[in-house]
């Protein structure tokens, strides 16, 4: 089979998880209780002739089969469909959200990333010592706590008591800064939110690299490569560390659908102008197609970055190039 | 009998070193506390904790009358910590239970009868795993309406599939083992096989997986009813943060916040340290070290 066969078999199955989502979403959305048109009018002189002219124009008088049918073809387009609050297409209101979480998600992988798999890796190490217990209980500890839990003790202690950070937002409201001193305002207001997300987040890397690093450690490669008399430095690097690293790079991909957790709740606390508040507005207004909008694109995302990691790991494993 | 008695052993065995494990022991004790406190909770000088109050007992800071003050409705904050735990723990353990016996039934028909059947089953399971579980539950809990048995259905509907896995891969090894074999040698049946010979060794592994679904379940609870999907007819913990949140005075009061967030923290840490004891305790060899 090959490394081809393997790459057809993702996308394929990428391709099949993303027909059965669009599915799934159709049909949650259906279980609705209330008439959309209503929800949409709340205001009861809208006379029921007028319901039913809007229950036309948006097609909810055809079939199930057929709304169906219509849903797909509108996706295929772009078209989300009309949120409710912001009387604007879904998808433009989402697009326009992206930018502010992508910075976020980022900047806290990033950081929870390279924290995570040093401390891990020092942990697994020193296996037993003292300082490994410290860190696996720190990391069990932080990987408990609720990151919209987290993120209120960080606002009230950081933003209101001692006030260093700001309260909210990406950026000073009217404060037209330009150039440098905008790149410095958005990190300043990046800080809070950001450490939120990467307090969780390390505890789970560090576990993860700890466990993979013990299990290397017991291989018998690294006893060869102390018995060569290399230097431990040398092969904490070059040979425990560099193996420890793959089951890291698959759990990154599984991780994303928890990282959306995490963008959701740090979001909602910090009023980050991200797709995560709206998820947030949307659930306050019962906006349902804003939604819906969002979780598609939630998923979506996931399942891409599910494929887009099998593929890397497709590369980086030996064993499935051979085994084929 | 004799069969009993040895179960009962094999109990004791694992209870003294669950409770010898540093970690197992704290989780416990703490678990305990919110336990006595949900099932007593209307012995410790509690008030309603829906009861709105006078206008001039608005945002109280503690006091001897209100130990822990009250809110922006002059609720007792007290009263309504005390009573969040038993939305916390019903959560828990009614989605736990639902979650680990729905998806132990799909890993075990799907490792003990293979093929198609599995293939099937577990491409459901890979499909849910896939995912992304908090927008799922908010777009479950947000269409089907806030209420507590709505949050328990979709944390169960969202978490099976993690059990499913687990135990499919526990069946699929122990289905080759002799003892199986054997009694299917003396005629047993399918059902049998499966419900009589297998099922009782997946019990331990079942355990460990409930107290992490318990764990994910509260803290499923209180993300959802921050965000506003919780039931606003019994006020839980994280009902208390959405209400202090949206209220705008969050700042000026620190005691409003402070104890939801420090019961959800206490909760959830001592039942992952209960889990971590549980399966560090399960594992192969491990009595065998500390001596039985």
């Amino acid at each position: 089979m090959g490394l081809k066969g393997f790459i057809l078999r993702k996308v394929v199955a990428a391709c099949l998880t993303i027909i059965a989502i669009v599915c799934v979403n159709f049909v949650i959305f259906r279980m609705a209780p209330g008439d959309p048109v209503r929800m949409m009018f709340r205001d009861p002189r809208v006379s029921a002739e007028k319901l039913e002219e809007m229950k036309q124009t948006f097609g909810l008088d055809k079939p199930l089969s057929g709304q169906f049918v219509a849903y797909v073809k509108g996706l295929t387009r772009g078209d989300l469909g009309q949120s409710f609050s912001h009387r604007r297409p879904v998808l433009e209101v989402i697009a326009a959200k992206i930018p502010a979480t992508l910075l976020l998600v980022v900047t806290a992988l990033v950081f929870a990333i390279l924290l995570g798999v040093a401390l891990g890796a020092l942990s697994g190490w020193k296996s037993g010592t003292k300082l490994d217990t410290f860190i696996l209980t720190a990391s069990l500890t932080m990987y408990s706590i609720p990151t919209f839990a987290l993120g209120i003790i960080l606002l009230l202690v950081f933003a209101y008591h001692i006030a260093i950070f700001p309260l909210g937002g990406m950026a000073t409201p009217a404060s037209l800064f330009e150039g440098a001193e905008l790149v410095w305002d958005v990190l300043w207001h990046l800080c809070l939110p950001a450490l939120s997300i990467v307090i969780w987040y390390i505890g789970e890397y560090v576990l993860l690299t700890r466990s993979a690093m013990i299990d290397v450690m017991g291989q018998e490669y690294i006893t060869t490569a102390y018995s060569k008399g290399l230097k431990k430095f040398r092969i904490l690097k070059n040979h425990a560390l560099r193996n420890a690293l793959l089951p890291v790079v698959t759990i990154t991909g599984v991780n994303l659908g928890f990282a959306v957790a995490g963008v959701i709740e740090a979001e909602t606390v910090f009023s980050w102008p991200g797709v995560g508040r709206l998820v947030y507005d949307a659930v306050s207004h019962r906006d349902y197609p804003l939604l819906q909008g969002v979780f598609l694109l939630f998923a979506f995302s996931v399942v891409l970055a599910n494929l887009v990691i099998d593929l890397i790991y497709g590369y980086i494993d030996p064993r499935i190039k051979v085994s084929g | 009998m004799n069969q009993f008695t040895n179960k009962l052993e094999k109990m004791k065995i694992f209870f003294k070193l669950l409770f010898s494990h540093r970690m197992g022991l704290a989780g416990f004790g703490v678990i305990s506390l919110f336990v006595f406190m949900a099932m007593f909770a209307s012995f410790l000088g509690t008030v309603d904790p829906a009861r709105t109050g006078a206008v001039e007992s608005i945002l109280q800071a503690p006091s001897s009358s209100f130990w822990f003050g009250t809110d922006d409705l002059a609720r007792d904050i007290w009263s309504q910590t005390i009573f969040g735990s038993r939305i916390s723990l019903t959560v828990g353990f009614v989605a736990a239970l639902i979650t680990v016996v729905s998806g132990t039934l799909v890993g075990l028909i799907a490792g003990f009868y293979g093929k198609i059947v599995e293939e099937v089953l577990m491409r459901i399971v890979d499909f849910f795993m896939m995912l992304p579980e908090l927008p799922l539950m908010i777009v479950l809990a947000a269409v089907l309406g806030p209420s507590m048995w709505n949050i328990i259905l979709v944390v169960s509907l969202v978490s099976w599939p993690t059990t499913a896995r687990v135990v499919r891969s526990q069946v699929l090894s122990l289905k080759e083992r002799p003892f199986v074999e054997a009694s299917r040698c003396i005629g047993a049946g399918n059902i049998r096989l499966m419900f009589g010979e297998i099922l009782p060794n997946v019990v331990p592994l079942m355990f460990a997986q409930a107290v992490i679904m318990i764990t994910e379940a509260i803290y499923a609870e209180a993300v959802l009813s921050f965000l506003g999907l919780g039931d606003p007819t019994s006020i839980s913990w994280g009902m208390m943060l959405h209400y202090a949140f949206e209220s705008g005075v969050i700042a000026r009061t620190m005691w409003w916040v402070i104890p939801p967030i420090m019961s959800i923290v206490a909760l959830i840490v001592s039942f992952s340290l209960l889990g971590t004891a549980i399966s560090d305790v399960l594992e192969p060899g491990y009595k065998e070290k500390k001596g039985f």
